[in-house]
């Protein structure tokens, strides 16, 4: 453990708690660019945390303990993630503790809790988020398990840091399974983060919400963190994409200090990129029925199968 | 004092049929059975659970017993195998008992003391099948298991649907029996020597040793309820009491286990790769069936009974996978296969137990198995709501509960089998690795929809206010099972160094020494891979506290209590929660295929419009239903014969013997 790999821990926790409202304001940002409407400030999710904080929480009547524990639990898990995710550097000390697998296991965690914690309360939308969140989860799950698999096949090991220095190691090599499992990705990621054709994080009380339906009874700095569990969630999936699928630019053990300088900008040019795509996507595609969801994250699953058998096969 | 572990666990096993006897002297005393003999049953549990840990590392021992036939000495013989499952068995049953001794009181439709014979006569006979040393043994304790364990899933006789769950049971059971009796017959291989020496040393021809495996496979495969053979277990794991429920569903299915592996690795020794083609598609085919049905049932136990059988599946499918490495001579990877079935079989004893008795806790508390019928239970009954949370965390298979860290060494050994030399079976392990990972995240729906509907929310029926919090035995069986789940899953590599033994018995290969790091479990077939729960605990625990404090002391801990919101809406009440129907309804509407649904639509001119809706097993419908028809017109046939005329009965002799004189002369 050299001080250089605990300070590239301790950066790409900071960076993460810190930055992952900012890039949803960023995505938010190009979305209504996207859309001709005039941007709210890419600061307004840190200015949406902080009012919140300083209200008055409110907690149904119902409410037991797990209610109250559970925005804690789901941070928590989201900020373990950021610091086992391989965003800035390879050299993380936690990743001997938590491979790619107990990555998934720790999003699952906080899934299960999420949707625990929305049936706690006994109303119609919290069961009704909870049954909904659980049923997009349980195909995307595997899918991105799936998709972690072929990474992990190429580089021959489940650490998410040493598949990233593996594939960051290789000059620009194409690999079909990689793009299988790409789609699949981008599917996954779009369907947990609740974003468009799955769920709708602009909108409230719509009959096909899922994961606001699951925050309705939280208030104040339970609801705030929430929130900013969910921006985590969305850069730590960001994060992992880039790690998979474009990981060049990562600061390596052999690079030193200086390796670690320049990730830090390229990350940022990375999450740009992502976000702008994203916003993208968003705009372009349309809502799905809840119950194509399913089929869209079978399709996912599917796809990134597919990757796995090309890898097989292809040996690529 | 005993000298060798034999020695103990036979004393241990003894003393478990004594108490058992003991509930005779006065069985109608709840305080003599309940809080007396209960608990010694349970301390024994945890003796037997000590000394076999420590014989897992003793070479093996034997003796010889002089009861029975003459002629026929009952042989024993304690191994690290042996002394692995009895640890499961000792230590699941020091929580069952405890929990028992609470749970058996009056009116389950017999005396306590009569349950307390029959429960112990059950355990007993599952600690004597795991040191059965020959064959005849062997079957008398398996049947001794089978027998008391009928009679105690029909405790509660007087109704008809037990009695018929009962029957079910019983005549699978003995199916099973039959096929590892005849399974016994090949194997001993013409020496007629029925201990597991000579079986040992008998050399079977390839084709007469598949026979002798695949009978065993369908024999064990009966009583560890393996598609299509389960279909006793959702009738009777859920018709028994809780307790018994647990220790069928936690230790007896893993009996069955135990006897897959004695005969497949240690009687036939070196079993050719594709029979573990053939293991591993039964059990990734018994996962996913199960985990499907797990997730649309109704009723809390018949949930619980078939995620059993889904995860014995798992459990079969690592024993696949350790058979097809064993055969190409991959050691390393076959003994993470088998050490990832191995420890899946202790975690699922460990939080199946568990979630069963937290379910007998319910049953006690409120009369009501329904899940429709319960709810918000967390706030009446939190001593049986918090342990029962570790163990629906741990069987969805969540870090770092140890549900997920036998998922974790087995889609390892999935993963990084690169290098089989058959193509084909090459390309269908990653698939394999898929539909475990697809049947983890179903375990996750199914049990979220156990937990939530069971204790969260609002209670659907007004009786539910008054619940019962489980008494003091009660609490301490479920806290020492939540606590085997916690530590199981956060000490894995002390787990895997007692597995290590084990698979060095039965491979001969183990895996790399784990005491490298004593909280780091690193396999050496899994190149570069580590997981080191203790150390996501702490990290994951100091990440939440510092949150906590952080938001406390730069901010408020001000909240207040109001009615709940929901959009505005103004009359909240318990019916508009998902019901268990409800909440498997993504399911049923995405596996459609797979199930046989009835329903039943009320139409406009109902006077009580009703809603009806079950979900029944196509393998029922179209596997067992015509074959019972066909027994029930063969029988009418046979009855043409049977006149119920003595004359007709002195013809028939007569007529066979003079048939068998024109034979003999």
């Amino acid at each position: 453990m050299s001080p250089l790999s605990l300070s590239t821990q301790g950066l790409e926790i900071i960076a993460a708690i810190l930055a992952a409202p900012l890039f949803v304001g960023w995505v938010n940002q190009c979305r209504a660019w996207l859309q001709n409407r005039s941007a709210p400030s890419v600061l307004q999710p840190y200015r949406g945390i902080r009012k919140l904080f300083h209200k008055d929480a409110v907690l149904a009547e119902r409410a037991s303990a797990l209610f109250r524990i559970t925005p804690y639990m789901v941070f928590g898990a989201m900020v373990l993630a950021a610091a086992i995710i391989p965003s800035m550097g390879t050299r993380l000390p936690l990743t001997i503790a938590a491979d790619s697998i107990a990555l998934v296991g720790l999003l699952a965690t906080a899934r299960m809790f999420m949707s625990l914690a929305a049936m706690d309360v006994g109303t119609a939308f919290g069961t009704l988020g909870a049954r909904r969140e659980m049923m997009v989860g349980f195909l995307a799950e595997p899918a991105l398990l799936m998709v972690i698999f072929v990474a992990a096949l190429i580089s021959q090991t489940t650490s998410l840091a040493a598949i990233a220095e593996h594939l960051s190691g290789q000059t620009l090599a194409l690999y079909p399974s990689l793009a299988f499992t790409a789609v699949a990705f981008t599917l996954v990621l779009l369907a947990e983060n609740a974003r468009i054709p799955v769920d709708n994080p602009a909108t409230h009380l719509e009959l096909t919400m899922i994961h606001e339906a699951m925050l309705l009874e939280y208030s104040a700095r339970h609801l705030a963190l929430m929130e900013w569990a969910a921006a985590l969630k969305l850069f730590n999936y960001v994060c992992i994409g880039i790690a998979l699928f474009v990981p060049w630019g990562v600061a390596t053990e052999s690079q030193g200090p200086v390796g670690l300088l320049i990730s830090v900008p390229v990350l940022g040019l990375k999450l740009l990129g992502a976000g702008a795509g994203l916003a993208l996507i968003e705009t372009v595609s349309a809502k799905l029925r809840v119950f194509r969801a399913p089929e869209l994250m079978a399709t996912a699953f599917l796809f990134a199968v597919l990757g796995l058998l090309v890898h097989l096969l292809l040996g690529a | 004092m005993p000298t060798t572990p034999l020695d103990g666990c036979l004393l241990l096993i003894a003393a478990w049929g004594v108490i058992g006897l003991a509930g005779l002297v006065r069985p109608h005393s709840i305080k003599i059975v309940g809080h007396v003999l209960f608990p010694l049953s349970a301390l024994c549990g945890l003796a037997l659970a000590a000394i076999a840990v420590r014989g897992i590392n003793a070479p093996a021992s034997h003796v010889v017993l002089l009861i029975g036939l003459p002629d026929l000495p009952l042989h024993l013989r304690c191994d690290s195998l042996s002394c692995l499952f009895l640890m499961l068995l000792g230590a699941a049953t020091t929580g069952i008992s405890l929990f028992a001794g609470g749970y058996f009181r009056q009116g389950h439709g017999a005396a306590p003391g009569l349950l307390c014979l029959q429960y112990h006569i059950f355990l007993a006979s599952m600690g004597c099948v795991l040191l059965a040393d020959d064959a005849y043994a062997f079957m008398v304790a398996w049947e001794l298991m089978a027998l008391s364990s009928y009679f105690l899933v029909t405790t509660q006789h007087r109704l008809a649907e037990i009695r018929r769950a009962g029957f079910l049971y019983l005549l699978i059971a003995h199916l099973g029996a039959l096929a590892i009796l005849l399974s016994f017959g090949v194997l001993q291989g013409g020496s007629w020597q029925f201990t597991f020496d000579s079986m040992r040393a008998a050399h079977l021809s390839p084709p007469w040793s598949t026979v002798a495996f695949m009978l065993a496979l369908l024999g064990f495969g009966a009583k560890a309820g393996l598609v299509p053979l389960h279909v006793w277990l959702p009738e009777a794991h859920p018709a028994a009491p809780s307790p018994v429920s647990a220790l069928m569903s936690g230790v007896m299915l893993k009996t069955a286990i135990y006897g897959v592996l004695r005969v497949t690795f240690d009687l036939l020794g070196t079993p050719p790769w594709w029979w573990g083609l053939v293991a591993l598609a039964i059990g990734l085919a018994s996962a996913f069936y199960g985990v499907i049905f797990t997730a649309v049932q109704n009723d809390m136990k018949r949930l619980l009974a078939w995620s059993s059988i889904e995860n014995i599946g798992i459990i079969f499918a690592g024993l696949g996978l350790a058979i097809i490495f064993h055969g190409f001579g991959m050691s390393a990877l076959a003994a993470l296969a088998l050490i990832a079935s191995l420890y899946h079989c202790l975690n699922h004893a460990c939080m199946k137990s568990l979630l069963f008795l937290g379910t007998g806790a319910v049953l006690h508390a409120t009369g009501e198995r329904n899940l429709g019928k319960l709810g918000g239970l967390i706030h009446r009954m939190p001593w049986v709501a918090w342990p029962t949370l570790i163990g629906a965390l741990a069987i969805a298979g969540l870090p770092p509960l140890n549900g997920f860290v036998s998922e974790w060494l087995l889609l390892q050994a999935f993963l990084f089998a690169g290098d089989v030399p058959r193509a084909f079976v090459d390309m269908l392990l990653p698939v394999g690795a898929a539909i475990v990972a697809l049947c983890t995240a179903l375990a996750g729906y199914a049990m979220v929809k156990f937990y939530g509907i069971i204790f969260l929310g609002q209670p659907r029926e007004p009786g539910l206010a008054q619940a019962q919090d489980a008494g003091l035995l009660e609490r301490l069986g479920l806290v020492w099972l939540a606590a085997g789940c916690v530590a199981l899953g956060v000490l894995p590599v002390q787990v895997i160094s007692l597995l290590n033994t084990v698979s060095r018995g039965l491979l001969g290969a183990s895996l790399a020494d784990p005491a490298a790091h004593w909280w780091l479990l690193a396999p050496a077939a899994a190149r570069g891979a580590s997981y080191g729960p203790l150390v996501f605990l702490v990290i994951a625990a100091l990440v939440i506290v510092l949150t906590l404090l952080g938001v406390r002391m730069f901010y408020h801990r001000r909240a207040r209590r109001a009615p709940a919101w929901d959009c505005g809406f103004v009359r909240i009440d318990a019916r508009m929660q998902d019901s268990a129907e409800g909440f498997g309804q993504p399911i049923r509407h995405i596996f459609q295929p797979f199930f046989l649904i009835e329903r039943e639509l009320p139409s406009a001119f109902d006077h009580l419009p009703r809603y009806r809706m079950a979900v029944t097993d196509r393998i029922w419908r179209y596997g067992y239903e015509p074959v019972g028809q066909l027994v029930r017109r063969v029988a009418e046939l046979v009855t043409v014969l049977q006149q119920g005329r003595i004359s007709t009965y002195l013809l028939y002799s007569f007529v066979t013997l003079l048939v068998l004189l024109a034979l003999v002369l």
